[in-house]
């Protein structure tokens, strides 16, 4: 009988639980409006996304690439996504591609408003921190399972778990960008009379911008490692395909699954960075450190 | 002090007790402040009082310098003034209107139409070109887009930057970024123009080339700008008037001249001391008026008899309307008793050296130096203002004010010269010639 002992069992995981029965008995109205939004959402962007001939997108998607970054990068896509196409796993990666989208897109959402908030409050940003720890370290199966029990098996339940598991980095690099903006950008801003709206929409975002970009590579990036769970609750796409292989010992489906995720990955991490770049302030920046 | 009455029409900025402390319960602090507790002491409590009981006027055309070392306040000052930092007690009128009472939103409207500013380190944005950023302060107002865009040009152009409108800043020199911040500020059209150390940020070379353009422009805009200087010779050569702050104290309010020959105590009189006092002090400054005169009328015996009473080598002679005609020598005085000439007009040397009232000690150094007699100040018509002797010429020169020497070192100052600052006041001596050189005084 250790001291321990005489401390009754916490239910911890039971509180959990009746917060999840809580939600899921009072407020099915905003979990259905959330389902609804994000399975129209992610439908219209798959069917949209394989409505196209393949050749087509093939050759967009190199096109954007090359404008964006360099004619090599754009023979990379061109040959990487021919390859997909090559492997059969088009319609998958579609699919996967329009979850990623949505989910990077409600994640950076959710993280920017709340990064701004972070960035404004230092009691904001003590709340916001170790909620951030928690929901960057917690196994990500664990989303799982309340997903599961608000939207059951599909693509809904993916796309939030993914959402949940890839807000973090983007709350945190645009706290930090917003934080590094030099006091006297701010003052200047001030001095002239601008209002806390236009100081932060002219002057701190724009000045934060490649750091909230490299926030946005990461919510991505964090969102194409959630596909394959995704595809364990039945979100389809390429996670599904990994997933079967799994399942199935299918070795040769399992890779080629995997290595559909790698060139997608690459292929949104390059050109997400590509457009950090571009942002004006890179530009300056680029322009000083040639000067000096 | 010479703080004149004060009147919301010619002062445009106006702060009365003004105060600013940080940390807990500010507003006991100032209680405290004010019966008495020192700066020090409040320290210790945790608080810090940046501007204490602050009061002066900033008359609408002038530049208003405020100097002071680091720590001084000055900076925090200035940030009172347009809102940037709420006072903690008293008023501060801009333009009429009581800062220390708006909301936000008013005190936007104060920044947008009456108070713009230049930063230290320029606080230019690095994302937009030279005249997007000119044209911030109209675009925060919004302007239209085409006002806007030829404010600013204009601005740039004033400031000698046209051309480079559609560069970065991060392209330009420091120099010409701070030309920038200053179109900034000059585009958005506000009559008062805050300058926070604006110059220290830039190399001796260009710094003295900024001021010389911000007096340039000054004189044809006629702005009010308050400016914040570490910088003693700066302030000077911008300044108006000065106020010299220290611990969050104005210290003392008053023309460079003002200030350098009569400072109001020993902390501003060790500073002053390193003053480069040939650029500041002017002849009219420092001129006495002359012991005796001659009337051009008068003859060799009145001259001589003058100059016997007044024990002097030489007499400057004057007309009726007191322009300066020339200088008589003693021995040519004699010469003439002696041949009992009753004019003097042969013997008259009638080209005396003479410099402007308002010429800096720097520029008459070289005529002082070259001539026998003293030199006469004239003004425009001619008239004779009044002389200065070579030993009055470098007394104010190393002349280090009329306070008595420290008992204590001034804490935040590095190198008190104690023999420096005994030695005794202004020029003085009733009888200024060029012989009783050799009985100056000094530490020359």
């Amino acid at each position: 009988m250790g001291p321990l002992d005489a401390l009754p069992r916490l239910q911890v995981g039971d509180a959990f639980t009746s917060v999840v029965e809580w939600i899921e008995g009072n407020l099915p109205w905003l979990l259905d409006t959330i389902k609804t939004v994000l399975k129209w959402a992610v439908n219209q962007l798959d069917t949209g996304l394989t409505y196209i001939p393949v050749l087509v997108t093939i050759l967009a998607l190199a096109a954007i690439g090359w404008y964006l970054r360099s004619w090599a990068f754009g023979v990379y896509t061109l040959g990487g996504f021919v390859l997909i196409a090559n492997m059969d796993m088009w319609d998958e990666s579609m699919s996967s591609l329009a979850l990623v989208i949505v989910a990077s897109v409600c994640a950076m959402g959710i993280a920017v408003p709340l990064g701004v908030a972070g960035a404004r409050s230092h009691n904001v940003s003590r709340i916001i921190r170790p909620l951030m720890d928690m929901m960057q370290t917690m196994p990500a199966f664990v989303y799982l399972i309340p997903t599961l029990f608000f939207f059951s098996i599909g693509v809904v339940s993916g796309v939030v778990a993914t959402v949940v598991f890839a807000i973090p980095p983007g709350v945190r690099l645009t706290e930090l960008g917003l934080r590094q903006v030099d006091g006297e950008m701010l003052e200047a801003g001030q001095a002239f009379g601008a209002s806390p709206w236009q100081v932060l929409s002219r002057i701190q975002i724009p000045l934060a911008l490649p750091t909230i970009m490299a926030g946005v590579n990461q919510v991505i990036m964090l969102s194409l490692s959630m596909v394959v769970i995704a595809g364990m609750v039945g979100a389809g796409g390429l996670g599904g395909v990994v997933y079967e292989g799994v399942t199935r010992l299918n070795l040769s489906k399992g890779f080629e699954g995997g290595l559909a995720v790698v060139i997608l990955a690459i292929y949104l991490d390059r050109l997400t960075g590509a457009l950090a770049d571009r942002a004006p302030v890179a530009r300056a920046l680029r322009v000083r450190s040639a000067a000096e | 002090m010479t703080d004149d009455p004060l009147s919301p029409e010619i002062n445009l900025i106006e702060a009365r007790g003004l105060f600013k402390v940080f940390g807990q319960s500010p507003m006991a602090s100032v209680e405290r402040l004010r019966q008495g507790t020192s700066r020090d002491e409040l320290r210790e409590s945790g608080s810090t009082a940046a501007v204490i009981d602050a009061s002066f006027a900033v008359r609408r055309g002038e530049i208003f310098v405020v100097m002071g070392l680091s720590g001084s306040g000055k900076s925090t000052l200035i940030r009172l003034v347009n809102g940037l930092l709420d006072p903690t007690a008293g008023s501060l009128l801009v333009d009429g209107e009581d800062i220390a009472g708006l909301s936000p939103k008013q005190l936007r409207r104060v920044c947008q139409d009456k108070v713009s500013m230049v930063f230290q380190h320029f606080a230019l944005f690095p994302h937009r070109t030279v005249l997007e950023n000119a044209a911030y302060g109209l675009e925060v107002k919004r302007a239209d887009k085409h006002e806007r865009s030829a404010r600013a040009r204009e601005a740039l152009a004033m400031v000698g930057l046209d051309g480079w409108e559609d560069y970065l800043p991060g392209e330009l020199s420091g120099g010409m970024r701070q030309r920038v911040g200053l179109a900034r500020a000059l585009a958005s059209g506000t009559e008062i123009l805050l300058m926070d150390e604006a110059f220290s940020a830039l190399d001796p070379l260009i710094r003295r080339e900024m001021q010389d353009q911000l007096m340039d422009l000054q004189q044809r805009l006629g702005r009010t700008i308050l400016f914040i200087t570490h910088d003693l010779n700066e302030a000077m050569r911008l300044g108006d008037r000065i106020a010299m702050m220290r611990d969050g104290r104005i210290v003392q309010i008053g023309t460079a001249e003002q200030i350098l020959n009569d400072p109001a105590n020993d902390y501003v009189a060790q500073f002053v001391q390193d003053v480069d006092r040939a650029r500041v002090l002017t002849a009219a400054s420092i001129m006495e008026q002359p012991v005796a005169l001659l009337g051009s009328g008068a003859g060799p015996r009145a001259a001589h008899k003058l100059m016997r009473e007044n024990q002097l080598a030489h007499l400057f002679v004057v007309d009726r309307h007191r322009r300066l005609v020339g200088t008589v020598h003693e021995a040519d005085v004699a010469e003439a008793v002696k041949r009992a000439h009753d004019d003097l007009t042969d013997i008259i040397d009638r080209s005396p050296a003479t410099v402007q009232g308002s010429m800096t000690l720097a520029e008459i150094l070289s005529d002082s130096a070259e001539s026998s007699v003293p030199l006469a100040v004239i003004n425009e018509s001619g008239r004779l203002l009044g002389v200065i002797a070579k030993v009055t010429l470098l007394n104010a020169l190393s002349d280090n004010g009329t306070v008595d020497a420290p008992d204590s070192g001034v804490d935040g100052l590095s190198g008190p010269h104690a023999e420096s600052v005994a030695v005794p006041g202004t020029p003085t001596g009733p009888l200024v010639s060029a012989e009783s050189m050799n009985s100056s005084g000094g530490d020359s």
